[in-house]
């Protein structure tokens, strides 16, 4: 019953969005995706409580495989993100199953560091991604061989959406598993998960990865929407406003993760659409406030636990 | 091998650069056990005021250096109760939070202030001309971050090594508890440490400008190459800053020089192995 409350909510709420501003369906999509992707941080650094600020290498990698299957193999699209979502998923379980006995610090380090470098590889390797033009001329065949895309972003809205539900629908589940809540443990208190004889270092491995394949079909997705990837899915400012977005809603929780994206995005899209850099101002503004006054982000103000 | 030469001398002067401009930062993450993403903005705010006083307002570049640290320093002094001293604790999450708020901020504020583009930063008079190596020419002023970012070296390594002080320094990072309880006053040495590593920082920003340029979006872009350093080196470990500086330094100017286009892949690579190699940074035993 609670494993589907959210994916309910989440749908009900994209619709009456949708009715309400019908012109804005290319942003709203990108809220979707964006909450995806805000998401799969939520999983890594909200409930197992391991800091990064380079999943954008993840999405980054979900985007680039999803356009060069597009471009070279298929252009279909539920195959191209079940591919994004792979790629995404077998990075993030090398990165973890490598780099995962490092500290707390160096582990940071290297999560950025990791982006940063798929970033320069992406400008630089032409051949392969297009440099800094990106990959261009992309262009999706109908969903499941019925929906085309259209002008207005009207079908990539609901794309988005569906794919979003899903996704949320399958992770309240998992989330609520033994196995989810023994990530919420290690998360909590490491030492003492360890010690009531579960394998946290395996654990933490696994929900890196399902994190990983999360970002890469966000990225997947965003790729087959906007049917354009350059190297700046792969940005630090990705990365960490993802992060941002997930602490003011709440981290450690599907919904805040949600909640956190709607209200960064929304107002983003109001604010700052033409002066990123003072918009800078408000989303530091907002970090401090989030530290240091609420600490348990938007649902955290309206929930006891 | 004249090439050669002339990368190493490259290599040298970036990680002197990196560990100017670092070493403060591992000093006081190791004193305060908090995760600063935010010292690069020191750096940045020091090549910053720099712009400002000598460019903008003709002071003396000499005396725009100097006042533009101890400028540095003083916010870095003001900054240590009003944020940082709230974090002494705080999940790692909420201290990263913080200091990117801190580092957006910087940007922000440079950026109203000063535009986004690259800022000059003059330099005195003595440091414009080159000294001829024989295999090459160098600039003064590389020649002046070579000789400077060793004799910081030596001086920080006496320090910490020799003095009363440093002797608290070290026994604050390794315990801080028993410290405190043999009646050390860490709250001022944190803070002292503090300003002290944020005016190295801006010392290296400045002098850095030339190989690192500075604009609003400095602090942003260095986060990953400061903070690799410090994890390299180990927290607090002034030895250990300059074997990352070094390594760092050399590795990437070598990659760039050798194989442009793997050069990422290489430096990435290198750091990994290193951080698997010696979980606590290559300072330790």
């Amino acid at each position: 019953m609670k494993a589907i409350a959210l994916p309910l909510a989440v749908t009900a709420a994209g619709t009456i969005a949708h009715l309400l501003v019908p012109e804005q369906s290319a942003f709203l999509a990108r809220v979707a995706i964006m909450m995806l992707f805000v998401v799969s941080i939520d999983l890594v650094t909200g409930t197992a409580k391991i800091a990064t600020l380079g999943q954008a290498a993840f999405f980054g990698l979900g985007a680039y495989a999803a356009g060069l299957l597009a471009l070279h193999g298929t252009a279909a699209p539920l195959p191209g993100l079940l591919f994004a979502a792979l790629v995404g998923g077998v990075a993030a379980a090398g990165f973890a199953l490598f780099l995962l006995r490092v500290s707390d610090l160096a582990f940071l380090v290297l999560t950025i560091a990791f982006a940063a470098l798929l970033f320069e590889l992406s400008n630089q390797w032409r051949g392969l991604t297009g440099g800094a033009d990106g990959l261009f001329g992309i262009l999706m065949s109908p969903i499941a061989g019925t929906f085309s895309f259209d002008l207005f972003g009207v079908t990539a809205f609901w794309y988005a959406l569906a794919v979003l539900a899903l996704a949320l629908l399958v992770l309240s589940r998992v989330m609520a598993s033994p196995f989810g809540l023994s990530v919420r443990a290690l998360g909590l208190n490491p030492l003492r998960t360890e010690a009531l004889g579960y394998d946290v270092r395996r654990r933490q491995i696994a929900i890196f990865s399902l994190a990983g394949a999360v970002a890469g079909l966000a990225g997947g997705l965003n790729a087959q929407v906007t049917e354009l990837v350059s190297p700046s899915v792969f940005a630090f400012a990705l990365s960490a406003e993802a992060v941002v977005m997930l602490v003011l809603g709440g981290a450690g929780r599907l919904t805040g993760a949600v909640v956190g994206t709607a209200v960064y995005m929304g107002a983003e899209h109001f604010a700052a659409a033409n002066d990123p850099f003072n918009w800078l101002f408000v989303v530091a503004g907002l970090l401090l406030l989030v530290v240091f006054v609420m600490p348990r982000g938007i649902v955290g103000l309206f929930s006891r636990r | 091998m004249v090439t050669l030469a002339s990368v190493i001398v490259d290599g040298l002067a970036y990680a002197m650069v990196l560990f100017v401009v670092c070493v403060g930062l591992s000093v006081t993450m190791g004193l305060m056990k908090v995760v600063n993403l935010a010292h690069g903005a020191f750096a940045l705010l020091g090549g910053v005021f720099v712009h400002v006083l000598a460019a903008d307002h003709a002071l003396p570049p000499t005396l725009a250096i100097a006042l533009a640290v101890v400028a540095v320093a003083a916010i870095a002094a003001l900054l240590e109760p009003v944020v940082f001293r709230r974090l002494y604790g705080a999940d790692p999450l909420r201290q990263v939070l913080a200091t990117i708020a801190l580092v957006f901020l910087a940007v922000a504020s440079v950026n109203a202030w000063q535009g986004s583009a690259i800022l000059a930063v003059p330099l005195p008079e003595a440091l414009s001309g080159r000294l001829d190596l024989g295999f090459r020419t160098l600039p003064v002023h590389r020649a002046f971050v070579i000789v400077a970012g060793l004799f910081l070296f030596v001086a920080l390594y006496a320090l910490v090594r020799l003095t009363r002080w440093g002797v608290r320094v070290r026994a604050a990072v390794d315990d801080p508890a028993t410290a405190e309880s043999l009646g050390l006053n860490t709250a001022t040495l944190k803070l002292v440490a503090f300003a002290g590593g944020a005016a190295l920082a801006a010392f290296g920003g400045i002098f850095g400008a030339e190989i690192l340029p500075v604009d609003a979006a400095y602090p942003l872009r260095t986060i990953a190459l400061y903070l690799t350093v410090v994890a390299l080196g180990g927290l607090g470990n002034v030895p250990g800053t300059m074997l990352a500086a070094l390594g760092l330094g050399f590795a990437e100017t070598f990659a760039r020089f050798a194989a442009p286009t793997a050069a990422p892949l290489v430096v990435f690579g290198a750091i990994a192995l290193a951080l698997l190699a010696r979980p606590h940074g290559l300072g330790q035993r």
